[in-house]
């Protein structure tokens, strides 16, 4: 379709941008470590952000002068999903930022807030079409929040445990035993990565919960069935088994550290093959990644 | 009864309540669960036999890979899942609930040297005086304390969200109350699948898996059935039954209309809307008028049956679909008086479309009628309330067990001369670092009240 851009997509265009220079200067931060960087970094993200609040306020209202009646919340097809993705991405990261002040984190995260916007600006289908009878469900706003912000969480979990692997491993090569220096010398100590790590993860899992069960609800309310085995949801059940593995290896000795950084990786793999890889590789009742 | 039989019930209980089984178990289950999602499930031999060799077809066939999900070896991992759980609650509550219940109201010096939050003061004030200032504090601040009296040490304690250890408890509960559901809705309910002709009625269902239909104890009657598309677009907007309820004959619902995303309940049994298909073939109605008499004829067609004219000649429907701007448009092939063969179209809401054709006769369609059947799902699943409780104690539980602490306060006074010493300490049974940070403002207030 031909048709002219939607203002909502323009602005998406400046987040993708904005996310893409705060991924950058993130990025600088480590190599020139300077405060001015960490802060223009911060600002990219957080003006990024609130210019994607206020676009994805903008595809909604959009929605009605499309469609009058049939207007909805833009979260029901895999390009509304892919942004709104990102935006969950910015909201966790910002919101533990605002706890622990570690921009090098920011250097492991935002990149995955870029990738998504740049993927859904470039390669997917933007048209704002009608929903069909399957979607029509109050129950479709409340899976999707709920699931796309646990799965952020992850990502966000993800990104700081990678920086701990490196992190570690450096550490452990490294004869002298002191911290590491080179990019390596913004990065927080192990213990507050493993901090971030689990933080992130506790707030993840109560969501993907969340999800699941609304879900299951509005399956029900559907289908009648809260639990059919259908791919995407085993899916979503492997990533929650990953998940509670992690928690419960907090108090086992011998699963903490490296391990638990693993199984967060691991986790999000998965996350995202539940997310993406079951539309693309599998077939299921889900048509989109919702 | 010997030591070794007790030292082996030990290690099987000790196994059971391992923490290293919980993880094994939730990853085991995380891993097998791949294999439903890549191998088709519940299809009939002669599907996988065109995707599989024999041989692979046997050895998939013998490890249940076709159902894995009701499969014996899965059942037991969730079998053994719930054992562990069950064991490792039943050897951790009764410690929490003492801890609880029977709260430690003097902490010696043992128990001081493990806070990392120690406080020590030397105040220039009898202990009497101390205590009830600080008892006070400790209410107006944190909570209302316990004082122990031992010889001349006076003890406080105070404690806050004590309940919060049972967060954990809740959330484990949950899993065994959601599996209690989930078995009660399988022996206790069943799904299925009804097909109704519009205007016609049904009484009993066959359920999944199973062959005796079972009698619901009232009918279901579906009035008619449309599906609506999007103006301007071949995109689905509503699929819709009308459905009757009547019990001994008598209606007790009415004219129900039921959409996908809002399904018709009625005594526990609930009826979704599923699927459609047509029944029959269509019938058009035509007006046909004669270009030189100016004569109407009506008549009707059934898809593709010929039907002859008045006047001589015949015509019969060959295609016929919906087109979102145009309605119902048919195709017909007309055999005229003189056996010539000419084709027409007709739309719906073109209605003078055939007479630019410029033929004999100009059809008009009148009226297209498509009886169909509508596919709706079945559901009796009495357990799905303890499900749904089950999902609500878990969301909770959790939300308990991450976001909320049990913490303690312990102080201990002991008079010095005419001072009195104070030792102060607390802890929380989580989230330490937010726990400090309270405890730190706690401490400057402290300091404020006691100087
Ligand atoms: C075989 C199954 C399971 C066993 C034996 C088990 C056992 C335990 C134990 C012993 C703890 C530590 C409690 C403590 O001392 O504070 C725990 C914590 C916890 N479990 Fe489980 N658990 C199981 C499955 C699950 C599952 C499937 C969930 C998913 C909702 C879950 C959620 C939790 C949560 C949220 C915590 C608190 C974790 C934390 O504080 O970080 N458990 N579990």
């Amino acid at each position: 379709m031909a048709t002219q851009q939607l203002l909502s997509e323009q602005l998406s265009n400046i987040v993708t941008i904005a996310y893409f220079a705060a991924m950058i200067l993130f990025i600088a931060y480590l190599a020139l470590r300077s405060k001015g960087v960490a802060l223009a970094a911060s600002a990219a993200a957080y003006i990024g952000f609130t210019i994607q609040t206020f676009a994805i306020g903008m595809r909604w209202y959009e929605s009605y002068q499309l469609l009058g009646e049939h207007g909805r919340a833009p979260l029901t097809n895999l390009y509304e999903s892919v942004v709104f993705f990102a935006w969950t991405i910015l909201l966790i990261y910002l919101l533990l930022d605002l706890k622990y002040r570690q921009p090098s984190v920011g250097a492991f995260v935002l990149p995955f807030a870029f990738l998504s916007m740049a993927w859904a600006q470039l390669r997917l289908n933007a048209g704002i079409d009608p929903l069909v009878p399957a979607l029509q469900s109050n129950w479709l706003t409340y899976h999707v929040i709920t699931c796309f912000l646990g799965y952020a969480a992850f990502a966000v979990a993800c990104g700081v445990s990678i920086m701990y692997l490196i992190k570690s491993g450096r550490e452990e090569k490294s004869a002298s035993g002191t911290s590491a220096g080179g990019l390596m010398a913004m990065f927080p100590s192990t213990r507050i990565l493993d901090d971030i790590n689990y933080k992130a993860i506790m707030i993840g899992f109560p969501l993907l919960t969340l999800g699941i069960v609304t879900g299951a609800a509005w399956a029900n309310y559907a289908w009648g069935t809260y639990w059919s085995w259908d791919r995407k949801e085993t899916w979503s059940l492997i990533v929650w088994f990953i998940y509670a593995a992690f928690l419960h290896a907090r108090f086992t000795r011998g699963w903490v550290g490296k391990k638990a950084a693993w199984l967060s990786i691991f986790g999000f793999a998965a996350t995202i093959f539940c997310y993406l890889g079951v539309n693309l590789l599998l077939s299921g009742l889900h048509s989109y990644g919702g | 009864m010997s030591a070794n039989k007790r030292d082996f019930t030990t290690a099987i209980w000790d196994f059971f309540c391992s923490l290293k089984l919980t993880i094994s178990l939730l990853i085991l289950l995380a891993v097998t669960s791949i294999i439903g999602t890549v191998i088709q499930q519940n299809r009939s031999p002669e599907q996988y036999l065109e995707v599989y060799s024999v041989t692979t077809y046997r050895v998939l066939e013998s490890l249940q890979f076709f159902d894995m999900y009701h499969s014996w070896w899965f059942l037991t991992l969730l079998g053994l899942f719930s054992i562990n759980l069950i064991a490792c609650s039943v050897k951790r509550f009764p410690r929490v609930w003492k801890t609880v219940r029977e709260p430690v109201l003097v902490a010696d010096d043992t128990l001081y040297r493990t806070f990392s939050n120690l406080e020590e003061h030397l105040v220039n004030q009898p202990l009497p005086q101390v205590r009830d200032r600080l008892a006070a504090f400790l209410g107006k601040e944190f909570a209302s304390p316990v004082v122990t009296v031992e010889g001349e040490k006076v003890h406080l304690f105070a404690q806050k969200g004590a309940w919060a250890r049972f967060g954990v408890y809740v959330t484990h509960l949950s899993i065994l109350i959601i599996f209690l559901g989930a078995i009660m809705g399988s022996l206790l309910g069943y799904k299925g699948y009804v097909n109704i002709l519009e205007g016609s009625s049904i009484d009993k269902v066959v359920p999944r898996g199973g062959s005796e239909p079972i009698p619901l104890g009232f009918t279901v009657r579906c009035d008619s059935f449309s599906v609506s598309f999007y103006e301007g677009t071949g995109r689905p907007k509503e699929y819709k039954s009308m459905l009757t309820v009547l019990e001994n004959g008598v209606a007790v619902i009415k004219d129900r209309p039921v959409v996908v995303n809002d399904p018709l309940t009625y005594k526990g049994i609930t009826f979704y809307q599923s699927s459609y298909q047509p029944a029959g073939d269509a019938v058009f109605q035509f007006t046909v008028k004669d270009r030189q008499s100016g004569q109407d004829q009506n008549v009707s067609a059934r898809f593709g049956q010929p039907v002859k004219l008045a006047g001589g000649g015949s015509f019969r429907v060959f295609n016929a679909k919906e087109d979102p701007a145009f309605g119902i448009t048919a195709q017909l092939e007309l055999t005229t008086a003189a056996g010539e063969r000419r084709f027409a179209q007709v739309a719906q809401r073109a209605p003078d479309l055939d007479a630019l054709r410029g033929g004999e006769q100009i059809f008009t369609l009148v009226e297209f009628k498509q009886r169909y059947f509508t596919g709706l799902q079945v559901a009796k699943d009495p357990g799905v309330w303890v499900v749904w409780v089950g999902c609500t104690m878990m969301i909770i539980g959790s939300l308990i067990a991450f976001f909320l602490s049990h913490r303690r306060i312990w102080i201990t006074l002991q008079p010095v001369g005419g001072k009195t010493g104070i030792k102060m300490g607390g802890t929380a049974h989580r989230n330490q670092p937010g726990f400090e940070l309270f405890f730190d403002e706690f401490k400057k207030k402290f300091k404020a009240e006691i100087s």
